[in-house]
């Protein structure tokens, strides 16, 4: 899995984020650096308030970075685009449309044709099993559909990167896991980037190929870690729960002096 | 957050599940008719024997309205200049009403969505907007006489100004109120500029906008009154005026009615097309 052959899909240089509260300025953020690589599964884990939001929601081009920049592709960012799809953890469908307006609305955008709208939106649909629902309004379906849906979406507009803010945070634990394995398959299919905000770390050692561990005031990435466990990833083996015990430990302890270390299951 | 879960069972239409939640709707809405509609007549009992108690000829029985009323629709019962009149009546005050009331929601639907995504045309216009909105349309009335002159275009006019207000602010209201997310998930989905006006910002903004026109839709057929007092000669707000001038209360209670009536139902098409356009929305059923 760790060919090194593979291109920078996105690269964060320098970016800091201060916020202004009233007259007094919070750092958010302090310099981050960060390359993730095509095809990448990464993981963002941390406390409340670490700035892993923020971080998410700078790469979205949702908020500017008080200095620095993100490069998608080796270009720079200007705004929210295509290539970058937001899943939010409220899912933030739309909620007048359909199933299948919902996954087509991307698309639509871009003044294709009906009939390759629909084929698209029909397709996508098809990959989060959603087909027998195209005709739903969002208030009609459950949660994890309802995310399912949020997923196809930003597929359907051919984003290359996925950014998911606890997309699964709002969703009961069965549904949760079922959400997991669907996107893992997903992940798989398409080799899409994913970076993923998660509290969980036992989903952050399921989910990832890379685990980014932030501390708080001001946020930074504290340890990055890759997961090296073979998939699929059994949480009940005594390897994941070696890998699940370390990174609970790092996220827990504030004083974190590795920035890098790499851990293996075997 | 709840889960909601999604109803997938497939019963069978003819099973006596089906049969009996069948037979409680109906049960439920024939009750709503009969109460709807029955209090109404407890009044019209009540007026009917108010009247023939205390012995007033001022003001009319429920019988001699309805005379009134025939006349009126039908004519060949008193054959006076009121007589079968009635639908040319109606005619020109809907003119007035709709013209009013389609040009405030011309104006005031893409108005509102401007204000409610542009900060700098909420500053610019919200507190001329406040200070104007108080003033009662009536005080209005002088002035609309002086810009328009006696005839429809004044009472077009007053709807319009009344209509407009509400519907402006709900639109902005609803606008303001969508959660932010969705804008953001149609900008990085491609969507920007005019299209983001149409597919995101007014269907996110239709369920308030809905409630405006209801408002709006109320206070025009209210104002369509004030406005034909002013001298029009034809028109339900005239002809209650007519009927005040020749001391015909008969006149004045059928012109009520007319308008009552006409208000009620033009309210249930604005209901109808509401529900059938915010199927999607769950809150939302009039």
């Amino acid at each position: 899995m760790a060919e090194n052959v593979r291109q920078t899909r996105l690269a964060i240089t320098g970016v800091t984020k201060r916020f202004a509260v009233g007259d007094e300025e919070i750092e958010a953020l302090a310099r981050v650096d960060l390359t993730i690589q095509e095809g990448e599964f990464v993981c963002l884990i941390g406390a409340s308030g670490c700035g892993k939001s923020t971080l998410l929601r700078i790469v979205a081009g949702f908020e500017e970075p008080t200095t620095g920049e993100v490069q998608v592709n080796g270009v720079p960012i200007t705004g929210p685009g295509r290539d970058r799809g937001m899943v939010f953890q409220d899912y933030a469908l739309f909620p007048w449309m359909t199933v299948q307006q919902n996954i087509g609305f991307g698309p639509r955008q871009r003044s294709f044709a009906r009939s390759e709208i629909d084929e698209i939106s029909s397709e996508f649909m098809r990959l989060v099993g959603l087909d027998k629902f195209a005709d739903r309004y969002p208030s009609q379906l459950s949660g994890g559909m309802k995310q399912r849906v949020a997923i196809a979406r930003v597929l359907a507009n051919n984003a290359s990167i996925l950014l998911m803010d606890e997309p699964f945070g709002a969703l009961d634990a069965l549904t949760r896991e079922q959400l997991q394995h669907e996107l893992l398959q997903i992940w798989a299919r398409t080799r899409v980037t994913i970076i993923f905000i998660t509290h969980s770390v036992e989903e952050a050692v399921l989910m990832a190929d890379r685990v980014l561990v932030m501390s708080a005031g001001p946020g930074r990435i504290a340890n990055d870690v890759a997961i090296d466990l073979p998939r699929p990833r059994d949480v009940a083996s005594p390897e994941f729960n070696v890998v699940r015990r370390d990174l609970a430990r790092r996220l827990t302890s504030h004083i974190a002096p590795a920035r890098t270390a790499v851990l293996t299951g075997a | 957050m709840t889960e909601q879960v999604a109803i997938l069972a497939d019963v069978a239409p003819e099973s006596p599940i089906v049969l009996a939640r069948r037979r409680r709707r109906t049960y439920e809405a024939v009750r709503a008719v009969v109460l709807g509609a029955g209090f109404p007549l407890f009044l019209i009992l009540m007026w009917h024997i108010a009247v023939i108690y205390t012995g007033t000829r001022l003001v009319p029985s429920p019988r001699q309205v309805a005379v009134m009323m025939w006349d009126f629709a039908f004519g060949g019962v008193y054959d006076d200049a009121f007589s079968g009149t009635i639908l040319t009546h109606i005619w020109k005050s809907m003119q007035r009403v709709y013209g009013g009331f389609l040009l405030a929601a011309a104006i005031g639907i893409p108005l509102g969505l401007l204000i409610g995504r542009i900060k700098v045309l909420r500053d610019l216009l919200e507190p001329t907007i406040s200070v104007l909105r108080p003033i009662p349309v009536t005080a209005w009335l002088p002035l609309s006489m002086i810009f328009f002159g006696l005839g429809p275009n004044a009472a077009i006019f007053l709807v319009f100004l009344g209509a407009f207000y509400p519907i402006l602010l709900n639109t902005t209201f609803g606008v303001r109120s969508v959660d932010v997310r969705l804008f953001e998930a149609a900008a990085m989905l491609g969507c920007s500029g005019s299209a983001m006006f149409r597919q995101v910002v007014l269907p996110a903004a239709l369920p308030s906008i809905f409630n405006g026109l209801r408002v709006a839709h109320g206070f025009a057929w209210i104002l369509i009154v004030v406005g034909e007092m002013t001298g029009v000669p034809t028109g339900l707000g005239s002809v209650i005026m007519d009927g005040r001038t020749l001391s015909r209360t008969d006149l004045v209670v059928t012109g009520m009615i007319v308008i009552g009536a006409l208000g009620f139902l033009t309210d249930r098409i604005i209901v109808a097309l509401s529900n059938r356009l915010l199927a999607w929305s769950p809150q939302h059923h009039g």
